[in-house]
């Protein structure tokens, strides 16, 4: 297992609501939690990933993810069975779309 | 239809109570994960594999659990089996009116070892306290990795199982069986075989489980309300009369099984006219001919966990 964190700072899109989960820890799958939490503007991230060595492969998946989103006071926590860096994209932008619009129908359920 | 199969255990949970009724105990937010797996250096799960909570079915407080599949398939390790547990004593404490558990899983989370063997006999006992308690304990087996090892016995411990005919309920499974006596014994590939010996038809057939629904999300939420609005009517603890019954149907089971060594077999001797085209019957005209020949049609003895 490899554990890897990122911050990036001065994020724009503030997030509301409860703590989200989606995803589940299966083979080649993640889960991300995704939580509001005051960080000073921050986005936090903390990866543990089954696949060892692969650190510069998710830091660019999460700068292309901060582009996207540009979170702020923001959470995430993701464990990671050898999912692909398409699959983890898709489960971030998931996990933001669970507490941005609460209306949609939950696939994460309310942790 | 809405197949409750593809369905991962968060979406079922919604999906089985009345909407928004879902309050989680221990969510993943607390980060309560198995401390074993991180010293095996594998991959941890913030709600180790299983949602516990109360919530409303039918407007009445039920308590609840679903274990998810596709993490370690749903195997039970120290903190699972521990979520369980709390959540089936916090039932009798609040006085629930019924308990419904969404059970896959593959039993024991070997990884383990004794703490998760120790958890699933915490989760039977503490499903038989809930029963002791006048609380009806429903279990639904309907996922893709169906319900096996203690987690198998757990079930047949509730009052009422409910499956589907993709849904599968057994003690070993195919593959340990294929490995422990070869494959000439049981051949762990052979689908049909599988789904023959352990699918929800046979279960039914079998008087294992006490309904059989459709793959569907609705029909399995109709089925969960109808089971617990009748066991609430009657004695839903362990009696000495209801499991000296279950003793004799299980001697009775064990006679009229003798010599057989395939399932179609022992539909034959139920007195299925053409065994071999049951697996391809729909749930409903599955039903109608089982109305016919289901095993232990008897009388249900109060308690015993039959309806």
């Amino acid at each position: 297992m490899e554990t890897l964190q990122f911050r990036f700072g001065q994020g724009s899109r503030p997030l509301a609501g409860n703590a989200q989960l989606v995803g589940v820890v299966g083979s080649g799958n993640l889960e991300v939690l995704i939580e509001a939490v005051p960080l000073d503007g921050a986005c936090e991230i903390e990866v543990h990933t089954a696949a060892v060595g692969f650190g510069a492969t998710w830091g660019a998946v999460m700068e292309d993810f901060h582009a996207r989103w540009s979170l702020a006071d923001a959470r995430i926590s993701i464990n990671d069975n050898g999912a692909t860096p398409a699959v983890v994209s898709l489960r971030l932008d998931q996990a933001v779309e669970s507490l941005i619009s609460p209306a949609a129908p939950s696939t994460g359920g309310t942790p | 239809m809405s197949s409750y199969l593809e369905l991962t255990a968060r979406q079922r949970i919604p999906a089985m109570f009345d909407a928004g009724s879902f309050e989680e105990f221990l969510p993943p937010s607390a980060r309560v994960a198995s401390p074993h797996l991180a010293e095996l250096d594998s991959p941890v799960s913030f709600d180790d594999g299983v949602v516990v909570g109360r919530g409303l079915l039918g407007g009445h407080t039920v308590f609840g659990a679903a274990q998810e599949g596709a993490f370690m398939g749903g195997a039970v390790g120290e903190v699972h089996g521990a979520k369980l547990a709390g959540m089936l004593r916090r039932a009798i404490d609040e006085r629930a009116h019924a308990v419904l558990l969404l059970l896959e899983s593959g039993g024991v989370r070997l990884h383990e070892a004794n703490a998760g063997l120790i958890a699933v006999s915490e989760v039977m006992r503490a499903m038989l306290d809930v029963r002791a308690a006048g609380i009806p304990v429903v279990a639904v087996v309907g996922g893709a990795n169906g319900c096996f090892g203690g987690m198998g016995i757990a079930a047949r411990c509730a009052n009422t199982v409910i499956m589907s005919e993709e849904g599968r309920l057994a003690m070993s499974g195919p593959e340990v069986i294929e490995t422990a006596n070869g494959v000439e014994e049981f051949d762990s590939r052979d689908r049909a075989l599988v789904w023959r010996t352990t699918g929800g038809k046979h279960r039914y057939l079998m008087g294992d489980c006490q309904l059989l629904v459709a793959d569907d999300t609705a029909a399995f939420r109709a089925a969960a309300l109808d089971a617990i609005a009748d066991l609430v009517q009657g004695e839903v603890g362990l009696t000495l009369e209801g499991l000296l019954a279950e003793q004799d149907m299980l001697a009775r089971r064990l006679q009229d099984a003798d010599g057989a060594s395939e399932p179609m077999e022992l539909w034959r001797r139920l007195g299925v006219s053409d065994p071999a085209g049951v697996p391809m019957l729909e749930a409903d005209a599955f039903l109608a001919l089982a109305a016919r020949h289901r095993a232990g049609l008897q009388p249900a003895a109060s308690g015993t966990g039959e309806r």
